[in-house]
């Protein structure tokens, strides 16, 4: 029926009952619909900015910020530019999300293997961490963090120290730290290549045991070597410095969390370490129960089985939903604007309060985050793509 | 090596061993010394944590906050001389709930079993006792009993009329706007200005119109990016794409200054309906992706199935697709929904008097200075009574659609 309707003339009712016509129709319609929409608001935005006296443009940036920032990574002062202010929170917004994404993963998987202790306390302890963590808002979660466990710590005079390690007042938590933010810096760079390198070291020594049922011996000793090696740079490289309080109270050393920022780091890990918990239990549910069962009847004890059998094969089923969940986190960091913590969406608003640049700063604001999460992605997906099972 | 063999080589199940509490607390608590120094610790550890909690709250604490503010907590500014209203409000949705539940349990043989009648004594009792419910016990016990008349009503109607289900859907919708005429005034009641609703009234509402708002959105923009129309499919992408890498709170702050700027010279809407459009808009974005997965799961042959009944694109979708793709996806819904209901929080920083907000204001107050544990474990109670019934709800719900065998 359809390929003659070139040769015939034109008709109506045949066309309209073509569903490639409607196919198109409905293209063309929902672009005009969309255009007209679009046009509709920017050309109000457009006519509401000129009478405003404003014109589209990133040249403010350029200008002085004039505000002072809290706490910084990176050199800042208030008469920098713009430009330089967001970049401080963007840098103190990477620092809560490496945190972050760090402390979750190790207490979310942790709560999530609870949830399967042969221990009913443990158990329970999880289940009942997973509900009444996940249903109550995160905002409100950081609000009594700040206000009332942070804010009620004692004052600088009479400071809680455990055990010459750490050192709490209500200005902030001071932890041993490496001598100077270089080494630091060496220490974590060092830490994500040795983990790198041991990845591909053990991934190397294990296709090749599979391949020729021997050896791996040398990747062995590598993997020693490496871990010599990086035990060797962390405890005597980095030059530790341990908090030490002073007599009039106070601390010298170690390094400072301010109040804001061990706030917003608790709650976010505790609220995202929820989800990941349920994500983890998930992923280790979907394990087929004969897996456990052909493990222990080879003799493995439980441990190893959730070690080796399980839990790698878990880890498929986890990555992606891991992956939304770090990213949840990456977004929900902004929260941590609400107790004053400079990051970079509250960088960003001050700017708009002092500009009245509302359509730049959200442009700024929605590219950041979403490279962010772009990058978070990239990682995660190159990770799931180590996990997966080469089926032949 | 021996080999023991059964006595019997029957194959009933082995029989059921009854376990004390001595037995119990061996096989769960103490099974080995890994497990047994566990539980110790998690005693130690728990108990001491759990035993400062009873002695701060119950010594420290001073929970006059609480009280003294209640009414603030629920409606906020709302001039108490119009609370009739909002106790009308409250009688007429308990109504509507009740009148559902006595239709959903009509094949019950008793709706009012052991323990739901235990329940209706917890709440009354709780009325009854709790403090800042005392002054409005006389309103809030004959709401109680109109649940339960509705319900034994509901019961009998829906045995007699079929259809009932359509109808009280109409119903709850019609609610909707009966609300905002009882909340805001006008036509006939004295209106009340927006920036006096507050507290929980406000979060239920906004909660409840992003809800509304964002569920056809978000089907919509599903549905789109399913599409087999290339641009239809780019548009939606984008859009779930762009709004769901963008946090929240830019959304909403972005949303009071920046929705002005998109609409005619002169015409501002009012603040809690930008927050509500802020807040639709993005979390219709994570409901389509929900939805998404939903219409994934259904098998291909459905669709085929469909086709070869001569079922056009919509009707296919309408009455074969969508019914099932939304059964899936209840689960992740609900979980959208909790979570829509959890961001309303968010309002308190654009500066709405939201229950957070709200509470926070209260804060501010010199007489209660410091009182931020007492309050903040008040909300956080209030929260979580609500996301735990909607979880719960959704898991009930879940259970009476599984038609898996």
């Amino acid at each position: 029926m359809a390929h003659n309707s070139g040769s015939t003339p034109f008709n109506l009712r045949v066309m309209l009952r073509d569903e490639r016509f409607w196919k198109i129709a409905f293209q063309v319609i929902t672009l005009i619909v969309v255009l007209l929409l679009l046009s509709f608001f920017l050309g109000n935005l457009n006519r509401n900015l000129t009478q405003q006296g404003r014109v589209f443009g990133f040249a403010f940036l350029r200008n002085p910020a004039g505000f002072s920032i809290g706490e910084s990574l990176i050199q800042y002062r208030p008469n920098d530019p713009y430009w330089r202010a967001l970049l401080v929170g963007l840098s103190n917004t990477l620092s809560l999300v490496a945190a972050g994404i760090a402390l979750t993963t190790v207490l979310g998987t942790a709560a999530g293997v609870a949830s399967f202790s042969k221990n009913w306390l443990l158990y329970k302890l999880s289940r009942l961490y997973v509900g009444l963590v996940r249903n109550v808002p995160l905002l409100l979660q950081l609000f009594f963090w700040y206000f009332a466990i942070f804010g009620m710590l004692p004052r600088p005079v009479d400071q809680l120290g455990v055990s010459g390690l750490m050192i709490l007042n209500n200005r902030g938590i001071f932890i041993p730290w490496a001598g100077s933010a270089g080494l630091a810096l060496l220490g974590i760079g060092a830490t994500i290549a040795a983990a790198i390198a041991a990845l591909y070291l053990w991934q190397w020594r294990t296709r090749l045991r599979i391949e020729t049922g021997t050896g791996g011996r040398n990747q062995l000793i590598g993997l020693i070597v490496l871990g010599v090696a990086w035990m060797g740079l962390m405890v005597f490289g980095l030059g530790w410095t341990f908090p030490e309080a002073l007599e009039a109270g106070g601390v010298t050393g170690g390094l400072r969390l301010t109040r804001e920022y061990a706030a917003a780091l608790t709650a976010l890990v505790f609220y995202t370490s929820a989800f990941v918990a349920e994500i983890v239990r998930a992923g280790i549910q979907s394990v087929s129960k004969g897996q456990w069962e052909a493990a222990r009847s080879l003799g493995l004890h439980a441990g190893i089985v959730m070690r080796l059998v399980v839990f790698p094969q878990a880890l498929r089923v986890i990555i992606p939903p891991l992956n939304s969940e770090f990213m949840n986190l990456t977004k929900n960091t902004s929260l941590a604007f609400a107790i004053a913590f400079p990051e970079m969406y509250s960088v960003a608003t001050t700017t708009y309060n002092q500009t009245g640049r509302p359509v730049e700063v959200f442009l700024v604001i929605m590219a950041t985050y979403l490279v962010l999460c772009l990058i978070i992605t990239l990682v995660m997906n190159q990770l799931n793509r180590t996990v997966q099972f080469k089926e032949r | 090596m021996t080999t023991v063999t059964p006595d019997s080589l029957s194959s009933a199940p082995p029989e059921v061993l009854a376990l004390g509490p001595v037995a119990w607390a061996k096989k769960n608590l103490f099974s080995d010394w890994f497990n047994s120094l566990l539980t110790v610790v998690l005693v130690l550890v728990l108990g001491g944590g759990i035993l400062s909690l009873i002695h701060w709250a119950l010594t420290t604490a001073q929970w006059q906050v609480i009280p003294n503010n209640f009414d603030l907590l629920m409606t906020g500014t709302y001039p108490p001389a119009l609370y009739p209203r909002i106790w009308a409000l409250l009688a007429m949705i308990c109504g509507l709930a009740g009148l559902s539940w006595g239709v959903l349990g009509r094949n019950l043989s008793t709706l009012f079993s052991r323990n739901i009648l235990i329940g209706f004594a917890v709440v009354c009792a709780f009325i009854v006792i709790f403090p800042p419910t005392r002054p409005s016990t006389l309103q809030l016990l004959p709401i109680v009993a109109l649940v339960a008349v509705s319900a034994a009503a509901g019961r009998q109607v829906g045995r007699r009329v079929r259809g009932m289900g359509n109808i009280l859907s109409l119903l709850w919708f019609l609610s909707y706007f009966v609300a905002i005429w009882l909340i805001g005034g006008g036509l006939g009641l004295t209106p009340v200005r927006t920036n006096e609703w507050g507290g929980l009234l406000l979060t239920l509402f906004t909660a409840v119109s992003g809800i509304v708002l964002c569920f056809p959105l978000g089907l919509l923009l599903a549905l789109g990016r399913r599409s087999a129309l290339p641009l239809v499919r780019w548009l939606s992408t984008i859009y779930i794409e762009l709004v769901r890498g963008v946090p929240l709170v830019a959304l909403l702050f972005m949303g009071q200054v920046m929705i002005p700027l998109f609409l005619p010279v002169g015409s501002r809407p009012d603040r809690i309906l930008r927050a509500i459009i802020a807040l639709a808009l993005f979390s219709a974005a994570y409901l389509a992706e929900n939805v998404r997965a939903g219409l994934q799961a259904v098998p291909r042959g459905q669709h085929e199935a469909a086709a070869s009944l001569g079922l056009n694109k919509p009707m296919t979708l309408g009455f074969i697709i969508l019914p099932q793709a939304l059964k899936i996806a209840i689960p992740a819904i609900v979980g959208q929904f909790i979570s829509l209901f959890q961001d309303t929080t968010l309002l308190a920083v654009v500066g709405l008097a939201e229950l957070l907000g709200i509470g926070r204001s209260i804060l501010a107050n010199p007489t209660y200075l410091g009182r931020f544990a007492e309050m903040y474990l008040f909300l956080a109670v209030i929260y979580w009574v609500f996301c735990y019934a909607m979880s719960l709800g959704s898991r009930r719900i879940e259970e009476k659609l599984n038609t898996d065998h």
